[in-house]
């Protein structure tokens, strides 16, 4: 499933960030692929809010769809 | 001092290599207090955005015997955007760096401090605002953190100047510490052909800047995903090591923070945010602020003062006294709209945005407004040139400079230079509709945002290309530092009057040449047809829209001398909202832009206000 697939409150793993340049800047920010992670909140139409530990994250739509992610 | 993209060897001619002064860098994430630092460690301040973006500017000042150099926030050193060049490139002259951590943030803050480290820059750590992460239940131990990192660590609360003292101190200390081991042993082979340290690694990091030695082995570099990856386990490592948490912490904050996301929550925050900037800027500044720096001091004193100067020594009717205090002069009509009207109008608007910036209100409304953004073409991260258009498009159209790519760059500086009525414009049309009536508000608001929405659906649709997707960090929401907010409205309003005033001065010239030349009534004689049979305006308003030209307020006020029935009037203002630019903004658009889209921007105004005003006059009239 894609990250775009996710409900408020699921915890997800990511498995893969298609884009090179968002998944390296993504790194920066602590989300790896592998990395746990909670959907904190979903914007209708809109981004994809994600946390992990005390950093929250907000991720447009159309990069949400380019994350595969599974159920943690 | 401004540098954009800046010569690394003129820098260094510059500020390194005079005898025994150092260069000291400031570094950090955005959000970490970094302009505070700056301020107490030399009295001097600085203009920096928590927000990524808004202006690159490096300020300086002497630190001791030797130089520090400020840098835009950044996540890391690398060549995303303009801000990271800018301080890639200070960071890579620096000879001794202090980097700002945030403790709320350590794990985002850490992975800048080990990539400096792996640069072997030699560093002091300070670790700042440790008794807000006290509050939130956060406990760092800055020993241990100091013996992983090989560097001084120093705990700071700089805005009550704790701990500065020992930063200054340490950086006697300042060390290379320990690079993260495997991204040691894939940087030893290439040391050799590489000046130094940091630019051997920013060559491994894929870093477009760095320049490539003939005799390199092929192959070596394309390690920037695989060297991230390690450092981010590393930083990973280190954080679990020095921080213990003892409670989930502040749940006020983080529960605000949702609200202010949640549709159902977060659009009544919104409207309610944008009702309290409209009393505070139209209201107040616009009103009672504006009242009296423009007619009471400006009009009042100033204008008269200065005209009787220039009587004195130049004759009366000759052409410099007609430029320097005529109709357009460069110290009468030019001053009085720069320092009596816009001054206000602008600091009033970047004291609202240094206030969602600093509380980290401005990230959330970014990711809010997302959705609608998206379509048109852009991201959230708009809403910052958006909402600064609303004050001073000229100043906004500097600040598209953030977006991430040459086509969001595009699209926003098309809806500023077309569709957003800057402030001083606002007043003058917000005093003509609203006797009107309500009706008459609602169809122009609707009017000028369909035309607004409609160019931003074109556009993403007409524009070859993609523009980047939102990724946006967003910071524990945090109440505002009063010093730090007026300093940062002070800063950003002398950086704008800087960077305005000769594009308010060569309109203004340019416009008295017109006039002197006869250029200016030709031009309305030829507009006068167009006004009068399409737009079904009295010929006299033709004069109306060639003022919005020099003045936007003076386009819209221009109209108010006319007698038009209240359908006449909603269409000359549609209008003239939607024609062209003042003569400032069109110079920063060809400035910032080129000239080929910036005339197809002029252009496309000058179409959009006649096709969309004689529209309405062909419902309305």
């Amino acid at each position: 499933m894609t990250l775009e697939q996710a409900k408020t409150g699921e915890k997800l793993i990511i498995k893969n960030i298609e884009d090179p340049q968002m998944r390296v800047k993504a790194i920066r920010f602590g989300v790896t692929e592998g990395t746990e992670i909670t959907c904190t909140e979903k914007l209708p139409y809109g981004p994809v809010v994600i946390r992990r530990g005390h950093q929250e994250l907000a991720i447009g739509r159309g990069l949400a769809r380019r994350i595969t992610v599974e159920p943690a | 001092m401004v540098l954009t993209r800046i010569n690394n060897k003129k820098l260094a001619r510059e500020f390194g290599g005079k005898s025994g002064k150092r260069v000291i860098v400031l570094a950090g994430n955005p959000n970490v207090g970094k302009s505070v630092i700056f301020n107490a460690l030399t009295n001097r301040y600085v203009e920096v955005s928590n927000f990524p973006g808004t202006t690159v500017e490096i300020s300086q000042s002497a630190l001791g015997e030797d130089l520090l150099l400020d840098t835009p926030g950044i996540y890391g050193v690398s060549s995303f955007n303009d801000e990271e060049r800018v301080a890639r490139d200070v960071i890579l002259q620096a000879d001794i760096i202090i980097n700002i951590v945030n403790a709320m943030h350590l794990e985002r803050d850490l992975f800048l401090t080990q990539q400096l480290i792996d640069m072997g820059i030699p560093l002091v750590v300070a670790l700042n605002m440790v008794d807000e992460a006290q509050q939130n239940g956060i406990e760092i131990d800055h020993r241990v953190l100091a013996e992983e990192l090989g560097v001084p660590v120093i705990p700071t609360v700089a805005v009550r100047g704790e701990g500065l003292e020992e930063v200054k101190a340490a950086l006697a200390g300042a060390s290379r510490g320990k690079r993260v081991s495997q991204v040691d042993a894939l940087l030893a082979p290439l040391l050799a052909y590489f000046p130094s340290a940091r630019e051997a690694l920013l060559y491994l990091e894929e870093d477009p800047s760095v320049e490539i030695p003939p005799q390199m082995p092929e192959g070596a570099a394309g390690k920037q995903e695989e060297i991230y990856l390690l450092r981010r386990n590393r930083v990973n490592e280190i954080v679990k090591a020095v921080v213990k948490e003892s409670s989930a912490g502040t749940g006020f904050a983080v529960r605000l923070g949702q609200m202010m996301l949640r549709t159902s929550t977060g659009l009544p925050l919104l409207i309610l945010s944008l009702i309290g900037m409209y009393y505070f800027i139209g209201v107040f500044i616009a009103q009672v602020v504006v009242d009296f720096t423009e007619e009471v001091v400006m009009e009042g004193y100033y204008v008269p003062l200065v005209e009787r100067l220039i009587e004195r020594i130049f004759t009366p009717g000759s052409l410099m006294a007609y430029i320097l205090a005529g109709e357009y002069g460069l110290l009468t009509m030019t001053m009085v709209y720069l320092l009596g009207l816009l001054m206000p109008l602008v600091a009033g608007f970047y004291f609202s945005l240094s206030l969602m910036e600093d509380s980290g209100y401005l990230p959330r409304v970014a990711t809010l407004m997302d959705r609608l953004l998206v379509k048109m073409g852009l991201n959230g991260r708009a809403v910052i040139p958006i909402i600064l258009g609303l004050g001073c498009v000229t100043m906004a159209t500097i600040t598209t400079r953030l977006l991430g790519s040459q086509r969001e760059r595009i699209i926003a500086t098309a809806l500023l230079g077309i569709a957003i009525p800057c402030s001083a414009q606002l007043g003058v049309i917000f005093g003509m509709v609203a006797p009107l009536g309500p009706l008459y508000l609602v169809i122009y608001l609707a009017t000028v945002g369909a035309v607004f929405v409609g160019l931003g659906l074109v556009m993403e649709k007409v524009l070859p290309g993609r523009s980047t997707d939102l990724l946006i960090d967003l910071p524990l929401l945090r109440l505002p530092r009063p010093g730090n907010i007026l300093r940062k409205t002070y800063m950003r309003t002398v950086h704008f009057l800087k960077e305005a005033a000769p594009l308010f001065a060569v309109g203004a010239l340019l416009i008295s040449f017109m006039e002197l030349s006869g250029i200016l009534y030709r031009i309305q004689a030829l507009a006068r047809p167009l006004v009068q049979d399409w737009l079904g305006l009295p010929s006299e308003a033709a004069t109306a829209f060639i003022m919005g030209i020099v003045r936007r307020d003076f386009g819209a006020a221009g109209l108010y001398a006319l007698p038009l029935a209240p359908g006449q009037t909603l269409v000359a203002l549609v209008a003239i909202t939607l024609f062209v630019p003042c003569i400032a903004s069109v110079l920063v658009i060809l400035k910032e832009r080129g000239a080929k889209d910036g005339l197809l921007i002029w252009t496309g105004s000058f179409v959009t206000a006649f096709l969309v005003g004689g529209l309405l006059a062909r419902v309305m009239l």
